[in-house]
């Protein structure tokens, strides 16, 4: 029995279509929405990382039938320039797969971290990045842009227009 | 023909050297790349295996009835439906397709089935009745190697026996030392489980749509298999979530096309990732008895080894893994005698085949481990009884006899490696309300701190690049220029490597700066081997090289007889067609006409080695790196953490410096993963920890700060001077954990991963 779920992915209205038993993961993907991928599907390597209503989650362990009416946010709705920039310069990105789950999870600690006002350190952001698994970087590069971008973005006060 | 004099002049865009941007770096950021499980076509169905659940057994019977009645299912396939040769494989044809009478290892594919949706492919999978009749497993290879042992194939127990001797073997030294280690069997955990989809094709072929290393080698054993001529099997590459050698072994796509030509729609499938840990090779375990004898002073007089490698249920790449472990298991070292006799043994463990380091990872850990025995029993520094017996320049490989390449200056490496900043602090931090990731065990630490132990250890490695021993190596390519530029056209697999980022760097500075894009690998571009044993960039900026000169010439007879000048008079700069001494854009010089031309790369020869004692010149030329690792460990839990790696390797020179530092910090990430937590453990046959729950590789927190010398010395034979860089960050970095762990706990640490009741102080 497939159910309708109306969510927004990004802004955009998506209509996906679930059985009880799909996770909001497998929902996105059957609607196109590919740029969520799927590592595990047991929440245990972070590519499926998206933000739902503003909550950081691994989409496999979301149910997709409760999502009605949730905003969903993806890389693409998240990711800023500076830390595309960032990421492109640093070498975080080799085969890419987890990529869009770390953009995720890196604008939500950049955003805690710029709405608590300071920058992060690079042991906050391994503790933020710990639920995400990359089998090429070694982390370096991510870790580094991550840094890097939340440093920029505390230093930047706000109305300044900078 | 016009032919020219001379080729025309090319003024390179100096991109060869430098940290370029890589084009695939954007889709990948926002998720517009396509990966092999993004694919979607029209009609498409879908497919999953039905697999076995136990070691070893007699298949008595596939009753895929009750799949067949379930809606949505259209079609189940055993090894009665395949419709050409039921066996292939990497090298040896000794797998089946489907299994046939006998399953051999856990999660061997038993039948295929095809239904409307994924899920309910699986559901059908699920429903497939296999009658096993259990046999008893062989999970020992030293079992499986011993006399009366059951033969568990018709091509029996041993995949492989290599025997290499070099030297007096007669001879006594003054000091003798003895180790045995272990390592375990390491999953290349690629996060992208494997995906692929097949389409058949109006002219009764299909077309593969893979995320492979190899695409020739798929399309070989795919046409084998569905019993077509070559030329009716296409494959084109899909984007490849990660490698590490796990994806050179077909897996998924025979069974794809069998289905897509039997039902005549496009059919795909995604592994679940438990099936993922079943599914494809592992890197091999292995066990090394070695005795090495030495002058008091530290002179090495013999290397004796004696390997044993578990190749599992069917032989994959056996046969040059043991190549691998066992010209390596000498190290980089001047040993007058040598005798290394080693076995890839089959047994019902998961299958054995190509992980990163590819056999010299476990070879590196015996000889370093067996060294580090030797200094501590002549009371000399590990570091310096390496540089007392590193290969220098005139020196002869150890396990060969093959001359050294004089450019490789292992002592040098050793010292640059050595050079580099300890950790800052340099000691075991206090126990404080700090930082816990500062200490072992993290967040999860039960124990106050008191306990916590420093250790430094340093190990060297050695291995080759490309194919060698014999097998002919060689790429092909082709360049079109036109007026929006070039486009590069190789079967060379972009795996996440950066390959398609490199070969932009070459043909743009062969081309002279003109925009140059990389077409996706497909199997139609000629010939181009794997992109494994750190060969690829080699490999292919070699065709590509020779493809874009031609282009020139050519491009330079295209412009010359459209300019009326003479094709001396045409060269190429700064992304423009330079027309007597007058800088053209690209579309004002070639107007509507297209250049095309082809290049091929020859490795250079090597020899497959004596047949009874290997002796040759089996290696075009190495790799060798040295680490330095930096560990806490906490001695009353066990638990440890890696510091600092660091690392000077001899890459020959970066073709991208930024991609370089990439390879190295990821290589050092699976090194570490190797010497602390990745084992896949298979009791009885059975994989017990096929999940990233179970199967721990390490995450951000994990990981030590990395600091590398990266060596440009240039290698002579290479195009473009360039060495492998792949597989050198993993070869000793595992070795270099052992030997902190164990310089922080006086534990001997025979066996990597090490657990932590091999970590917990006397």
């Amino acid at each position: 029995m497939l159910e309708e779920v109306a969510v927004t992915v990004d802004g955009t209205p998506v209509a996906l279509e679930a059985e009880l038993t799909d996770s909001l993961l497998r929902a996105l993907r059957d609607a196109g929405r590919t740029q969520v991928t799927g590592g595990c599907e047991q929440g245990e390597c972070g590519s499926c990382s998206v933000q739902l209503d503003g909550v950081l989650v691994a989409s496999c362990l979301v149910p997709a039938v409760v999502c009605s009416g949730a905003e969903v946010r993806t890389a693409p709705g998240l990711l800023g320039d500076d830390l595309a920039e960032a990421f492109a310069r640093r070498g975080a990105v080799q085969c890419g797969f987890c990529t869009p789950g770390i953009v995720v999870a890196a604008e939500s600690v950049l955003a805690r971290a710029k709405d608590e006002g300071h920058a992060l350190t690079p042991p906050e952001v391994r503790e933020a990045l710990a639920g995400n698994l990359c089998r090429c970087t070694g982390y370096e590069g991510i870790v580094a842009a991550v840094v890097e971008v939340s440093e920029r973005r505390a230093s930047v006060v706000p109305g300044s227009g900078a | 023909m016009t032919t020219l004099d001379a080729p025309p002049t090319v003024e390179g865009a100096g991109l060869v050297g430098r940290s370029v941007a890589r084009p695939d770096v954007p889709p990948k950021l926002d998720g517009s790349f396509e990966f092999s499980n993004d694919l979607s076509v029209p009609g498409m169905v879908f497919g999953a295996t039905v697999r076995s659940p136990v070691a070893r057994g007699v298949l008595r019977s596939v009753d895929t009835a009750p799949a067949l009645a379930m809606p949505g299912v259209l079609a189940a396939f055993t090894v009665d439906d395949v419709p050409g040769d039921r066996w292939i494989g990497h090298i040896v044809r000794d797998q089946p397709v489907l299994a046939d009478g006998e399953v051999r290892h856990h999660g061997e594919p038993i039948a295929f089935v095809v239904a409307t949706s994924q899920a309910q492919a699986w559901r059908a999978a699920d429903a497939v009745v296999v009658d096993i009749e259990p046999l008893e497993p062989v999970t020992d290879p030293e079992v499986a190697l011993a006399e009366g042992a059951p033969a568990l194939h018709p091509d029996g127990n041993v995949y492989r026996r290599l025997e290499l001797r070099r030297g007096d073997l007669t001879e006594r030294a003054p000091v003798e030392v003895h180790g045995t280690w272990e390592t375990g069997r390491q999953d290349q955990a690629f996060l992208g489980p494997e995906s692929a989809l097949a389409v058949p094709d109006a002219d009764g072929g299909v077309t593969v749509h893979a995320a492979t290393q190899d695409l020739h080698l798929d399309r070989e054993q795919v046409a084998a298999a569905l019993g077509l001529p070559e030329e009716l099997v296409r494959v084109r590459l899909a984007g490849v979530g990660g490698a590490f050698g796990g994806r050179e072994d077909v897996t998924c796509q025979a069974h794809l096309a069998m289905a897509a030509r039997a039902l005549g729609r496009p059919v795909k499938t995604t592994y679940r990732r438990d099936e993922s840990f079943l599914a494809h090779p592992q890197r091999h375990p292995s066990r090394y008895r070695y005795t090495i004898g030495a002058d008091a002073d530290g002179t090495l007089r013999y290397v004796r080894a004696r390997v044993v490698l578990d190749g599992g249920a069917y032989a994959s790449t056996s046969g040059p893994v043991l190549g691998s472990a066992c010209y390596f298991a000498a190290g980089p070292y001047r040993v007058p005698a040598v005798e290394v006799v080693g076995e890839a043994v089959r047994t019902n463990n998961p299958v054995a085949g190509a992980m990163r380091g590819f056999g010299a990872v476990q070879a590196c850990f015996g000889i370093e481990s067996t060294l580090d025995l030797l200094a501590a029993e002549l009371l000399i520094d590990p570091v310096e009884l390496r540089r007392r017996n590193a290969l220098r320049p005139g020196d002869v490989f150890p396990t060969s006899g093959q001359p050294f390449d004089a450019t490789v200056d292992v002592v040098g490496l050793l010292d640059r490696c050595l050079a580099l900043p300890l950790p800052d602090p340099d000691e075991v931090p206090m126990p404080a309300e700090g930082d816990p990731y500062a200490f072992p065990g993290g967040t999860g630490r039960t124990s106050t701190g008191e306990g916590v132990r420093r250790g430094v250890g340093v190990a060297l490695g050695i291995k080759n690049h490309l194919y060698g021993s014999g097998m002919a190596e060689w790429s092909l390519a082709s360049v079109r220029i036109s007026a929006a530029g070039a486009v590069v056209r190789t079967a060379a697999t972009e795996v996440g490597q950066g390959l398609t980022s490199a070969l932009v760097q070459v043909a743009g500075d062969a081309l002279g700066g003109m925009p140059v894009r990389v077409a996706t690998a497909d199997s139609e571009a000629g010939y181009a081997g794997s992109s494994s044993a750190s060969r690829q960039t080699w490999m292919a900026s070699g065709a590509v090289l020779s493809a874009c000169r031609r282009a020139v010439e050519e491009l330079a007879l295209v412009v010359a007889r459209r300019h009326a000048v003479d094709p001396a008079d045409v060269g190429l700069a700064d992304g423009r067609v330079v027309v007597a001494g007058r800088p053209l854009e690209l579309a004002d010089a070639l107007g509507p006409e297209v250049v095309d031309a082809g290049g091929r790369y020859d490795a250079p020869r090597t020899h497959p080695g004596d047949p009874t004692t290997g002796q040759g010149d089996v290696h075009v030329s190495w790799m060798a790196v040295a680490h330095r690792a930096v560990v806490d460990v906490d001695t009353e839990l066990g638990v440890a953490k890696v510091v600092q790696v660091a690392t000077a390797q001899d890459v020959g020179r970066a073709v991208n410096p930024r991609e370089v530092r990439g390879q190295i910090t990821g290589g050092i990430s699976q090194g570490v993963g190797l010497a602390l937590t990745e084992h896949l453990d298979a009791p009885g046959g059975l994989v017990a920890n096929g999940s990233f729950t179970d199967y721990l590789i390490p995450t951000a927190a994990d990981m030590p700060e990395v600091v590398a010398d990266v060596v440009e010395p240039g290698d002579p034979q290479g195009p473009l001077g360039l060495r492998g860089a792949g597989e050198p960050p993993s070869l000793s970095s595992t070795a270099a954990v052992a030997a902190a762990l164990r310089a922080a706990t006086g534990r001997p640490v025979t066996r990597v991963p090490a657990r932590p009741q091999d970590l917990i102080a006397p």
